[in-house]
């Protein structure tokens, strides 16, 4: 038997959870599944139509938001109906749990862009003037998502209505960020000036930090009371 | 050596008390079996002793040689049982023997998963899904995690939960076994396993 560091632990929760929703498909399903009837709906009603940037950049971020809360509160929740919460809360560390949890966000939330965005793109026959600047506002709204979803689906784990509470609780800390992705986003598809975009930049930076940071901080507590 | 105080340990579920006052002192070796009717805290107890629950008043303190065991510190000399505690059916009895110990930070070798298994009895069947498990079996599979972990203090909520005659001989040993080097504290009814104990709370509901 060998001693393991911290970010070993992180990566056997990491791979834990890749491989049971491999074998359940408990997040990814409901994920891909909206993402893709919202994707088809939208497809035929505007066909043939100009949206404005605008639209289209409103219209990319709240399927991501919209398909994310199908599947991003799965991790907690799924560890509290399962009954296996106590198991975790008794073997691994409270860090190892949070950052676990919200890698596993991550990497959900970026597979469902990574399917999303270019059928979006071919569907509505987007064109993007800042490809470049278009990944990075994608990463960090993801980032941002991530970041608050984890905690919000930490704290609503224990109760009843979990679905419900977890969209009730995590709209309002997701809506300024989504604000700002959706003004970057309107930049990057050519609408708005560098001035816009950049003030959005700044805070789509510091958001993800900032929850991330105050998240890690209460993630303790609300783990284990 | 390790000691584990508990200081007035009071619970409350809202308005609901469940206990009151429960002061012990253990000190390793020594073992501590909880007793009291449906309802009357057993499980609650074992929970606060393991750091899962904080009680509404009192204190639990862990020493090992005067020198005070902090929270995070605490779960590495710790293993529970219970049959509240569940593990993961989408992965095998060895997979999930394998993460929990990788999160408590131990890599394992296969042969050491391999003879943990055999212990209690489920030889050959580290490579089934727990789903194909039976509720005996997944409760010898969280004494092999226990036996695994080599624990300074192992708690148990009924022991033998779900066990046939050959489950209950093996874990009965291990209890013995347990209580001559560490600290043993369980929650039970039976009088077969109340036997085991050096000592005895009862809880009143």
């Amino acid at each position: 038997m060998s001693e393991l560091t911290w970010p070993a632990k992180l990566i056997a929760l990491v791979v834990k959870d890749f491989r049971v929703e491999l074998r359940t498909r408990y997040s990814l399903n409901a994920l891909i599944m909206f993402a893709l009837v919202t994707l088809f709906a939208l497809g035929v009603t505007f066909t043939g139509q100009n949206l404005t940037f605008r639209i289209h950049a409103a219209l990319i971020w709240i399927m991501i938001y919209f398909a994310g809360l199908q599947g991003l509160s799965g991790g907690f929740v799924k560890e509290e109906e399962s009954r296996t919460a106590m198991a975790l809360r008794l073997y691994a560390p409270s860090s190892v749990i949070f950052f676990g949890k919200l890698i596993f966000s991550l990497l959900i939330l970026t597979i469902l862009v990574v399917f999303l965005f270019p059928l979006y793109y071919i569907l509505m026959n987007l064109e993007i003037t800042r490809i470049w600047i278009m990944l990075l506002v994608l990463i960090l709204g993801i980032f941002g998502l991530s970041a608050t979803s984890t905690i919000t689906a930490a704290m609503v784990s224990k109760a009843n209505v979990k679905g419900a509470l977890f969209a009730v609780l995590s709209f309002p800390l997701m809506l300024p960020l989504l604000l700002v992705a959706i003004s970057a986003t309107t930049v990057c598809l050519g609408g708005g000036d560098s001035q816009a975009l950049w003030d959005s930049l700044k805070i789509m930076i510091a958001y993800p930090v900032i929850v991330t940071a105050v998240s890690f901080l209460l993630f303790d507590y609300v783990w284990n009371n | 050596m390790i000691i584990i105080s508990a200081e007035n340990l009071s619970m409350r579920f809202g308005l609901r008390g469940v206990f009151k006052d429960i002061s012990f002192r253990l000190a390793s070796p020594s073992s501590l079996t909880v007793t009291g009717p449906n309802g009357s805290g057993k499980s609650t107890l074992l929970k606060i002793i393991a750091g899962l629950l904080v009680p509404t008043s009192g204190r639990v303190r862990m020493e090992s040689d005067s020198d005070e065991i902090k929270a995070e510190s605490r779960r590495k000399l710790m293993a529970m049982v219970s049959p509240e505690m569940n593990f993961y059916d989408e992965l095998t009895g060895a997979e999930n023997l394998e993460f929990f110990m990788k999160a408590s930070g131990s890599r394992l070798k296969p042969e050491e998963i391999e003879e943990a298994l055999n212990e209690v009895g489920l030889q050959g069947r580290g490579d089934d899904y727990l789903k194909a498990y039976s509720s005996g079996m997944r409760m010898r599979l969280k004494y092999a995690l226990a036996i695994l972990k080599q624990p300074e203090i192992m708690i148990v909520d009924e022991p033998s939960t779900n066990l046939d005659a050959s489950g209950r001989k093996i874990i009965y040993d291990l209890m013995h076994r347990h209580q001559q080097n560490g600290i043993l504290i369980f929650a039970t009814n039976e009088d077969d396993e109340i036997a085991i104990a050096n000592e005895r709370i009862n809880l009143a509901r």
